[in-house]
């Protein structure tokens, strides 16, 4: 992990390092010292881990090279002809879109009601308990059942719909207008999860030691100041962990549209899970929904990191 | 509880700023129970009152429920799912403390590594393996049957992970007594290790449990088969498909009946949420 290491001319000796440590002589002579029963306990693991993640990661690469039809007998070595076809596929691109819409609204709402409901909830007030479990609720149900709700008070004469009559405001079509059907999806799965998120912020909160607010309060720090200079950095490890969560959400977001919306009007909330779902069951195109599943967890990997480098602070006090 | 609090609201007296912060959480609570209220006042509310606002119905009736019981297998669904992930869960328990005990309480060479596989592993989106393992499942002709829905989560690295970090802490006297007194690690495991680590077997037992049973994707790939279909799966199909013709008020009533386990197991062992969301990273 150092930086040091990296040089060329101690790389000769770090390879004969890693030989020696991996040289079977000196293996054979570890697991001689150890205890056989740690092997043995270990083993269920690794036999679970050869068939149902080794194994299915490997062939879910092999599949992406493959015009792979469940039904088809004949599945022919394509190489990389998936790749270039989804690179030129509309639908992808298009749900892609829809990813980026999603996280757009989705990111900034999540974390803008977590960390106000965290913060109220950080204050010494009765019932805290019982606001805490409101919010949480939502989180330990079903997506897809809490969908079928949603469903109903989305829909063109649905709950909300009539609220707003009854205020003498229009209707929205939030889920049959194209250009509010994702955002509408994306403030439901907010309230889905923001009770996850809200703890991930109260437990940082209460773990920033209170002598620190003291002092600054002594000396002479407003409220403004003492959040934007104690607690804001001091929640930076919760405030990543938050934004990388919502993103592998977003990214894999399937059950919310799957059923409220099959991923229409006009494919505007058609997600990448629903997509390759698609692709997978209704078309049988294992290959390319296998390929829709690598490029998806790449994306995944790719914006994650990148979000990692540039929110990542230093924090010291 | 704290004494200066950090984000304190300056410039109101204390029971306005009360005030203003209650008026914010009771407001906050309603949205967040008010589609659950609606679910549960849907399905009690009379054919005339159906798309109205009331939250209390002023015709009360059962007719839902009994719609819902004639209309799909139900009570086979919840047999199904209780049977399905409470096999599950027990699954998990015992196989990931056992690695978790491995990895935390004996010294074998190449520990680390396994460690770090299993870090790894939790890292790879599920979508990833979706496709190949719904493959293996049908090779293995696992379609329609239980053990396609329970063997691929026999054992959980997030489970692996909680009971390595948490058996890390027992003292090690009690560990070596019980070695003196001539006890198998798998005594040590589950008469020592496992009375003193209720807490985290409750953590990772619910979290599993409920994973399973919120669960649509997988159970909808691998079971067509009404007979093995859980009740996430069969209340969700029924609610979109044809079957339910928008009779809002079953799909309300096949609903309720779905959430309602996961809201009661919620308010039991609440604490436990807790502290499986704080185990997974934040004091990491």
């Amino acid at each position: 992990m150092s930086a040091t290491s990296g040089t060329v001319g101690d790389a000769g000796g770090w390879l004969s390092r890693a030989a020696e440590a991996l040289s079977p002589r000196r293996i054979w002579r570890e697991m001689r010292r150890s205890n056989p029963v740690g092997y043995l306990f270990v083993l269920p693991y690794v036999l679970f881990f050869a068939v149902f993640i080794a194994y299915p990661f490997g062939f879910a690469f092999y599949l992406t090279v493959h015009n792979w039809n469940i039904v088809r007998p004949e599945k022919p070595f394509v190489g990389a002809r998936n790749f270039e076809i989804l690179f030129q596929d509309p639908l992808f691109w298009k749900a892609l879109g829809n990813t980026a819409i999603f996280l757009a609204v989705h990111i900034p709402l999540q974390i803008a009601v977590a960390l106000l409901l965290a913060v109220v909830l950080n204050q010494p007030l009765r019932a805290r308990g019982l606001f805490r479990t409101a919010y949480f609720l939502p989180y330990v149900t079903s997506g897809a059942i809490v969908s079928l709700v949603w469903l109903r008070l989305y829909a063109d004469d649905g709950l909300l719909n009539q609220a707003l009559e009854a205020m003498g405001l229009g209707p929205v079509g939030w889920l049959s207008d194209p250009r509010v059907a994702m955002p509408s999806i994306a403030v439901m799965a907010t309230w889905k999860n923001v009770g996850y998120y809200l703890m991930i912020f109260l437990a940082s909160l209460q773990a920033i030691p209170n002598q620190l607010y003291e002092e600054a309060y002594l000396n002479g720090a407003n409220a403004w100041q003492r959040f934007r200079y104690i607690t804001f950095p001091l929640l930076n490890p919760a405030f990543i962990l938050v934004v990388v969560l919502s993103t592998i959400g977003g990214f894999s977001l399937f059950v919310e549209p799957f059923v409220m919306t099959g991923g229409g009007p006009l494919d505007s909330t058609l997600s990448l899970v629903l997509y390759l779902y698609q692709q997978a069951f209704q078309f049988l195109r294992m290959g390319y929904a296998a390929t829709i599943g690598v490029v998806l967890a790449l994306l995944i990997f790719i914006v994650t990191l990148i979000q990692r480098r540039f929110l990542e602070r230093e924090v010291g006090y | 509880m704290t004494g200066i609090v950090g984000t304190r609201v300056e410039g109101l007296s204390g029971f306005a700023r009360r005030a203003l912060f209650y008026l914010l959480l009771t407001l906050g609570a309603l949205a967040f129970l008010l589609p659950f209220l609606y679910m549960l006042s849907t399905a009690f509310k009379g054919p005339r009152e159906l798309y109205d606002l009331n939250l209390v119905p002023r015709e009360p009736t059962l007719e839902h429920f009994r719609a819902v019981f004639t209309q799909i297998p139900i009570g086979r669904a919840l047999f199904n799912s209780a049977l399905v992930y409470l096999l599950q869960t027990a699954s998990v328990l015992v196989f990931s403390s056992i690695v978790g005990y491995a990895l935390s309480r004996l010294r074998f060479f190449g520990r680390e590594f396994v460690f770090n596989v299993i870090l790894l592993t939790m890292m790879i989106p599920g979508q990833l393996l979706l496709i190949p393992l719904y493959v293996l499942i049908v090779r293995l002709g696992w379609t329609d049957s239980y053990q396609g829905l329970i063997v691929p989560g026999m054992i959980s690295a997030f489970g692996i992970f909680m009971f390595r970090q948490n058996f890390k802490t027992i003292p090690q006297e009690l560990i070596d007594a019980a070695r003196v007194d001539g006890a198998s690690e798998l005594t040590i495991l589950f008469r020592i290790i496992w009375p003193l680590s209720a807490p985290v077997l409750i953590t990772v037992g619910i979290f599993t449990f409920m994973g399973g049973w919120n669960d649509f994707l997988w159970p909808s790939l691998v079971n067509r088969d009404i007979q093995y279909q859980t009740l996430t799966q069969m209340v969700t199909l029924y609610g979109i498909g044809g079957q339910a013709g928008g009779q809002v008020g079953a799909v309300m009533a096949s609903s309720l009946i779905a959430v309602l386990p996961m809201i009661v197991v919620y308010l039991l062992f609440q604490r436990y949420y807790l502290q499986g969301i704080a185990g997974t990273g934040v004091k990491g």
